[in-house]
């Protein structure tokens, strides 16, 4: 499974009231099984608009996308989608949440004891299994983003789809989040798809870092390996010569040949 | 489209006059905390609370103050006049009247207690009917804005107009004044549902459609979990403004249909020139009115996730 995920010449043209506008265009990428690849670019390069496309709210103009040997054509359990400010219903519970995505994916093969199962399984995953029966807005936000994290991993996606996950948090909870999910990945082999403006979180957690250039007409503009072995540790990490080599390869893109000045 | 504007902004001056805790932003005490002289600040508070009475009981005392200071009025306004009854007359006349709310002597002559029952009935009635149409028609006109530009010009058109001018209709139409009242409630309760609820289903945040998209949820199951609980705050609105409208009409109705009934009272009293049951029946009507917009806040509490 080489190419477990396949985008192929993928191009986005939205119409605006001022005419078309291209954001994306020629976008190439093959994501392995089981591999964490992250998207990075300034803002407004489109990353985001990508992710949708693979998770399908949107629908390219140009091109296509294979998931596992079938056509992406539409949105659909077999990704997982973690939105970047959680989405959580304020009215369900935690626990009702992310039962909400395990009885619509496993609904009509198991019963409920199964599915209860499965909900709480995800809910310890994430280290809440004490926060079962609260309420969204009784939680802080980094423990939203859990249950985001334990719904869209409760369906057994075949591919995790992050976008911006921790861009609302604070530092200190974005790191021991971003511990958590280095955790989760191992433990559950996901392949993940994640969107970031975080030099850091992108290097830590990814095997490749995909670097955009500036929209309109955003595309790939280089990929970097990241060949530091696994498990990866934040304050080990944080002197190792190969890493400090990597971010500074991603900032040099970034600040250098993608320069943006401040909007 | 442009009726939708203006209904929200219904929506919002309701927002506005919910109680302030209601609608305080969660992180206003903590920006205020982040300030530098922030323990300075609460030492400054304690100070502040430790002079000064708890907040209730001023509360209590501005409450009362000002329904002291509206009797005095009135009774300065009574003695000058001479025709309008102070406050002593009215309260002997109302302790009398409410100690025997319930009486029946014919047709047009009952207790205030029935008077103000038959007058909810219709209220209950007519904007029962109007929630059955309402909130239906307003989830339908939200979802698709080809209906709801359909809808627009005709809303916009009927929603200015008195309820009172539907009255001539219902009497043709039923031939009765009793279901001629109920249905001039039904229209006036009719377009605060249709409007805030329409607004409500517009309002319905993407995040909660694109969860529903991803799992690829059934309509049933989109419209019970995420549709009706994101829109249910904005029909509670819609029916706060209702049944306030309902209950001003109601009135001016029933003076204008007779029957049972406070509007019917009101006008009836006149007829026999007893100026302090009119007063009381215009405290009668204040309070009820007061009484099922309290009952309502109630109810929005219980509804709202914020």
């Amino acid at each position: 499974m080489d190419n477990f995920l396949q985008i192929e010449s993928v191009g986005m043209t939205f119409d605006t009231k001022k005419g078309e506008f291209v954001a994306l265009t020629g976008i190439n990428l093959a994501v392995r099984k089981g591999e964490f690849v992250s998207l990075i670019g300034h803002s407004g390069c489109g990353k985001s608009t990508l992710l949708n496309l693979v998770a399908g709210l949107l629908t390219p103009t140009d091109g296509g996308m294979i998931l596992a040997g079938r056509e992406i054509d539409g949105p659909g359990p077999d990704r997982g989608v973690v939105f970047q400010n959680h989405s959580l219903l304020p009215w369900l519970s935690c626990f009702e949440n992310v039962y909400l995505a395990v009885e619509r994916v496993f609904g009509a093969a198991e019963p409920k004891s199964m599915l209860r199962e499965r909900t709480h399984a995800a809910l310890k995953l994430v280290g809440l299994s004490h926060a079962t029966d609260k309420k969204p807005q009784e939680l802080s936000g980094g423990m939203k983003q859990r249950v985001g994290i334990a719904r869209a991993l409760a369906i057994e996606p075949k591919v995790l789809l992050l976008d911006e996950p921790f861009g609302a948090l604070d530092a200190l909870t974005r790191a021991s989040l971003q511990d958590e999910l280095i955790r989760i990945v191992a433990e559950t082999g996901a392949t993940v798809l994640m969107v970031t403006h975080d030099v850091d979180e992108a290097v830590l957690l990814s095997d490749r870092v995909v670097m955009m250039t500036n929209g309109p007409a955003a595309t790939i503009g280089e990929i970097l390996e990241v060949d530091l072995p696994r498990p990866r540790e934040r304050l080990a990490l944080a002197a190792n010569a190969r890493y400090i080599h990597l971010r500074t390869r991603v900032l040099e893109f970034l600040y250098q040949k993608q320069f943006k000045a401040a909007a | 489209m442009t009726s939708l504007a203006i209904a929200n902004r219904d929506a919002l001056t309701l927002v506005n006059s919910l109680p302030p805790r209601a609608v305080s932003h969660p992180a206003a005490p903590a920006l205020a905390a982040s300030a530098a002289s922030a323990e300075h600040a609460a030492r400054a508070a304690t100070r502040q609370r430790r002079a000064r009475a708890p907040e209730w009981v001023r509360e209590i005392t501005a409450y009362a103050l000002g329904l002291v200071i509206f009797v005095l009025i009135w009774a300065v306004v009574a003695s000058i006049s001479g025709s309008i009854p102070g406050p002593a007359k009215v309260w002997v006349a109302a302790v009398n009247i409410f100690s025997d709310p319930f009486y029946q002597k014919g047709p047009n002559d009952q207790g205030i207690g029935w008077n103000v029952l038959s007058s909810l009935k219709r209220v209950g009635i007519g904007f029962g009917m109007a929630a059955l149409v309402g909130i239906p028609l307003g989830f339908i006109l939200g979802r698709f804005k080809f209906l709801s530009d359909m809808a627009a010009p005709i809303i916009s058109l009927l929603r200015p107009v008195s309820p009172l001018a539907w009255l001539p209709i219902g009497l043709l139409l039923f031939k009765a004044a009793n279901p001629a009242a109920i249905y001039v409630i039904f229209i006036c309760s009719l377009w605060p549902m249709i409007i805030n609820t329409a607004v409500g289903v517009q309002q319905v945040p993407q995040d909660y459609l694109n969860v529903a998209r991803v799992l690829k949820l059934s309509e049933w199951k989109v419209f019970t979990t995420i549709l009706f609980p994101a829109v249910l705050p904005f029909m509670i609105t819609g029916i706060r403004l209702s049944i306030g409208v309902a209950w001003l009409v109601i009135v001016a109705a029933e003076m204008l249909t007779g029957g049972v009934g406070i509007g019917f009272w009101v006008w009836d009293e006149w007829n026999n020139l007893k100026v302090d049951h009119i007063i009381i029946a215009i405290i009668t009507i204040g309070t009820v009115g007061w009484l099922l917009e309290q009952a309502l806040v109630l109810l929005a509490k219980k509804f709202s996730y914020a």
